[in-house]
């Protein structure tokens, strides 16, 4: 951690967005994680996207479970809501939550401990149920805060601190989301906010349940050789299947692209999502490709990346549930109680 | 762009804007901690090793370093009343002379030692000639001053009132000069060069300043004379004691530091109605901001875009002057000139006329043939850092050397031409010059610790107390500047952004991890690819808007990318040293320090 508070003075150019807010109004408290952690850079493409995105703050709500990742939350966009759960209950807490008030922009920060140990069944479920969110999962694949046992995502034959190899079977959370049923499935890296922040954004716009796993090296406990969670490793087998620009509206796309480079995607709010394509052809709205494509990455030793799988119309808990469009939270006694005639009606209906 | 090399002294000299920007490179940041410290002595050896008059420049000095400050281009307008602010650092300064050990310091001054047989003359006992006598007494040699006036100082005695600059602190720093031994000072004035060269003296310097006050050159000047005095004589003899008064309405033409002197003074002689008169326009002032700020706050209004056209007298006696309205326009290249307006002229009735319009060189003294070339501007043809004149023996510094500056440039030129004198006579070549000591050390102390205040304050800049102004017009030996007490120094120190506590960056250390760029509150460090400068500026975190401040590029990282930091806005917290997992950002503090003529040759 650090003992000064990050200083008030800021670049002369910081300018403010639309909601009237500089990207440093959106910073947390000071981190008290290890220095070189990458949860702090995702806490910064958050902040960065948050910014880009012109959010106002008390409409969020940041909640997480236990663990490094999940102190994350104090560390970004402060002026919002915060829920610090308990340990691998945070999809449960996020869906009540989403339940009672579905205005607010519900932002689910989890670890690989949390979502894929202790929290699995939790994690399954908010998938299955369409919660409209965005869950990110700080994936280092080792328990930190324990310092360094191996984690439930830490690959086959990966090597500890200590020297010893994972004999365990990893999970991976890309494909259980896409199998559980999100409609917004994306993977990323800490070390690259030219990826990372155009995802949180698209991540953020997506009507429905949207998960990123974000792989963010512990620098203290699984950046070293032999491990497939490191700088290095990420680094150098990272394969990137397209890149997002995010756009908000229905603009004009202005940019010439060489044709078949691009593919665009317009979500339900009428945001556009403009992959531009790395290598070879993926279609991310194809779920079976996607997940086959996943898989194979996990194979050939590949961390597949980019936007993995999205379904331009999801429907989400809420319009499944068939609820009305204002929060519950807001419904009167009026509105709750429709009265004794109605109440009589039902129960002739009955006899 | 290459990787930065750090290995040059002047790269992260430059970083440390004031230091840079003083004609002496003084060490301020150091000294500002060590004020804040509490360490007045320390802080003051430092002044003195650098600038030879810490009193002296702690009241009067131009302050090249303020208008560099780092702190005015980082302040945020919202948290200091829209006005941004560099550090009082010359006030600072002050505060180090002020309450210094008065009885350590001149015990820890130096002495000289025995003689070495060599002798230099000092043409003029101002602050350039001192400043040679100080570097050279320590070495053995031995030193004649001469000048006109009865005690030395020159201009710093002659020229600033006292009310600015008491008596005391000259005479106090002057004698820590004289102390030191090998210093003669004949109170004589010099008239022939070739009968100083026919002394015998193994060099001679020359630091006889810029004497001669320009002239009004109008109708009714002569008629007028006896109430038309020359600003710089006329403060020199209200200095010594000749001139107790002026008549009660008073202009004052220029606009310059020396008119502002002469104005100041006026009030306090019997002026009531004192006026200054410029031909310019008030921003192109050549006085400084603060002193034309003192002037208006003693009831002086200051008028500009006014040329004098006339004197008016009758019998002998001044009744006014009439000036001609002005307005500026500009050429194609943006050159100014002053043309008539089309108003009508303005008359300003006065008693008395201080002309304040300018300063010259002047050496009748130095004959033709004495060896010394002299420009067609009269200024001798010197080397530019050794300062020696086309007579060999012969070197000038100071006003005399280029025309008129200042006191901290009479002080730096001072040390090039004690090290050029000494190389000389050493049989040296006097171009070959020292190159600064640099000292560097790591300031980390513990994990988050570092050996100096990291955590910059938003404080706004603190005013020095002055006073009252009733108290200060009626006693012209009244220093109206009272100076910051420890505890507003001990503020002020606060703001200091240290400097020179420099991020160093070592990339084979690097993970790229990221943490840096995320904790920087003035997104100055950048991962990218390396480019050309220009491109480069434009593709950072935050665009490097200043090209006077250089980006600091390191390279050795696995990815291939460059680390690019814009040096401009640096805040020097050290947080990205902080939040740097592998050591790879380090805050190391650079001491940098002019060597000066005791360690200038290869030959000790």
């Amino acid at each position: 951690m650090t003992y000064i508070a990050k200083p008030r003075l800021h670049h002369p150019s910081l300018v403010k967005n639309k909601a009237g807010y500089t990207r440093r109004d959106y910073e947390g408290a000071v981190s008290t994680l290890c220095a070189g952690c990458g949860h702090d850079s995702i806490s910064a493409a958050i902040i960065q996207a948050c910014y880009e995105l012109d959010i106002l703050p008390h409409q969020v709500a940041k909640l997480s479970g236990i663990g490094c990742s999940s102190k994350a939350p104090t560390y970004f966009v402060g002026a919002s809501h915060g829920f610090n759960t308990v340990h691998g209950r945070m999809p449960s807490v996020m869906t009540g939550a989403n339940l009672a008030n579905r205005d607010l922009i519900y932002m689910g920060v989890s670890g690989d401990g949390d979502s894929a140990s202790i929290g699995l069944g939790q994690f399954a479920h908010v998938m299955r149920r369409g919660v409209n969110m965005t869950y990110i999962v700080m994936n280092n694949g080792v328990y930190g805060l324990t310092k360094g046992q191996f984690s439930a995502t830490a690959d086959k034959g990966s090597i500890s601190k200590k020297g010893v190899a994972n004999s365990d079977s990893s999970i991976d959370m890309v494909s259980l989301a896409i199998l559980m049923g999100a409609t917004f499935v994306g993977r990323s890296f800490s070390g690259d906010k030219h990826q990372l922040v155009p995802l949180i954004k698209a991540a953020m716009a997506h009507k429905g349940a949207a998960f990123l796993d974000v792989i963010s090296p512990c620098v203290a406990f699984n950046n070293h050789a032999g491990s497939t969670k490191s700088y290095d490793y990420v680094r150098e087998h990272n394969e990137a299947l397209n890149r997002v620009d995010f756009i908000e509206g229905r603009e004009e796309i202005t940019t010439d692209y060489e044709p078949g480079t691009v593919t665009t995607v317009q979500q339900h709010d009428g945001s556009l999502l403009r992959l531009r394509k790395l290598g070879e052809d993926y279609d991310p709205s194809d779920k079976v490709a996607a997940m086959k494509r996943v898989q194979e990455g996990m194979h050939a030793g590949e961390v597949v990346t980019g936007l993995l799988y999205v379904d331009p119309s999801p429907k989400d808990l809420h319009d499944n549930l068939n609820t009305i469009d204002a929060p519950l939270n807001t419904l009167e006694a009026a509105e709750l109680c429709p009265g004794t005639s109605a109440l009589d009606r039902i129960n002739a209906g009955l006899r | 762009m290459k990787p930065t090399d750090i290995a040059n002294p002047d790269y992260f000299h430059k970083v440390v804007d004031c230091q840079w920007a003083c004609p002496a490179h003084t060490p301020v940041p150091e000294y500002i901690r060590l004020i804040a410290h509490g360490r007045y002595s320390d802080a003051y050896m430092i002044n003195w090793k650098s600038n030879v008059f810490p009193g002296i420049l702690g009241r009067t000095c131009d302050r090249p370093c303020e208008p560099a400050c780092r702190r005015s281009r980082v302040e945020d307008e919202t948290l200091v009343k829209g006005k941004k602010e560099p550090v009082a650092i010359c006030r600072l300064k002050r505060v180090a002379a002020d309450y210094k050990d008065d009885d350590g310091i001149k015990a820890s001054m130096p002495k000289a030692p025995a003689k070495n047989g060599k002798r230099i003359a000092c043409i003029g006992g101002g602050p350039a000639s001192l400043t040679v006598a100080r570097d050279l007494a320590v070495l053995g040699y031995e030193i004649v001053i001469y000048d006109q006036d009865p005690k030395l100082g020159g201009f710093i005695r002659t020229q600033i009132p006292h009310f600015r600059l008491p008596e005391s602190v000259i005479d106090e720093e002057v004698a820590y000069i004289t102390d030191i031994g090998n210093i003669e000072f004949r109170h004589q004035r010099v008239d022939s060069m070739k009968k100083i060269l026919g002394e015998g003296y193994d060099a001679v310097f020359v630091g006889s300043g810029a004497p001669r006050g320009r002239d009004l050159d109008v109708p009714g000047r002569k008629e007028a004379a006896a109430n038309i005095h020359i600003g710089l004589d006329w403060l020199s003899s209200v200095s010594f004691g000749h001139i107790s008064k002026v008549g009660k309405r008073v202009i004052v033409l220029g606009g310059g530091n020396t008119a502002m002197d002469c104005c100041r003074t006026a009030r306090r002689l019997g002026g009531e109605d004192v006026k200054v008169i410029v031909r310019s326009g008030f921003e192109e002032m050549k006085a400084s901001p603060w002193e034309k700020e003192d002037a208006m706050g003693e009831d002086i209004p200051i008028l500009n875009m006014l040329v004098p056209k006339e004197v008016r007298h009758e019998g002998g006696k001044i009744k006014g002057v009439l000036f001609e309205k002005v307005k500026a326009e500009y050429d194609a290249k943006g050159r100014r000139s002053l043309v008539p307006s089309g108003d009508p002229d303005e008359f300003y009735e006065c008693d008395d006329v201080l002309v304040a319009i300018g300063q010259e060189n002047a050496f009748p003294w130095i004959e033709k043939d004495a060896g010394i070339e002299f420009d067609k501007w009269g200024l001798p043809q010197l080397g530019e850092t050794t300062l020696q004149s086309t007579n060999k023996t012969v070197f000038f510094g100071g006003d005399a050397a280029f025309g008129p500056k200042n006191i901290i440039w009479a002080a730096a030129h001072g040390h090039d031409a004690a090290i050029s004198i000494h190389k000389f006579l050493q049989g040296e070549n006097v171009e070959e010059r020292p190159a600064p000591g640099v000292n560097i050390v790591s300031q980390k102390m513990g994990i988050h610790e570092w050996s100096y205040d990291n955590a910059p304050t938003i404080d706004h800049r603190l005013k020095v107390p002055h006073r009252a102004k009733q108290e200060a017009l009626k006693d012209i030996m009244a220093e109206v500047e009272l100076g910051f007490d420890p505890q507003l120094a001990f503020k002020e120190a606060q703001r200091c952004l240290n400097c020179d506590v420099q991020t160093v960056f070592t990339g084979n250390l690097c993970i790229e991890c990221d943490a840096c760029v995320d904790i920087c509150p003035m997104d100055c460090i950048t991962f990218t690819e390396n480019g050309e400068e220009k491109d480069l500026r434009t593709r950072l975190n935050a665009p490097a808007i200043n090209p006077t401040q250089d980006l600091y590029i390191g390279n050795d990282l696995k990815t291939g990318r460059a680390m690019v930091k814009d040096e401009d806005v640096c805040l020097h917290c050290g947080l990205c040293a902080e939040r740097c997992p592998t050591g790879a950002w380090d805050m190391r503090k650079y001491y940098v320090e002019m060597t000066h003529a005791e360690h200038a040759c290869r030959k000790q």
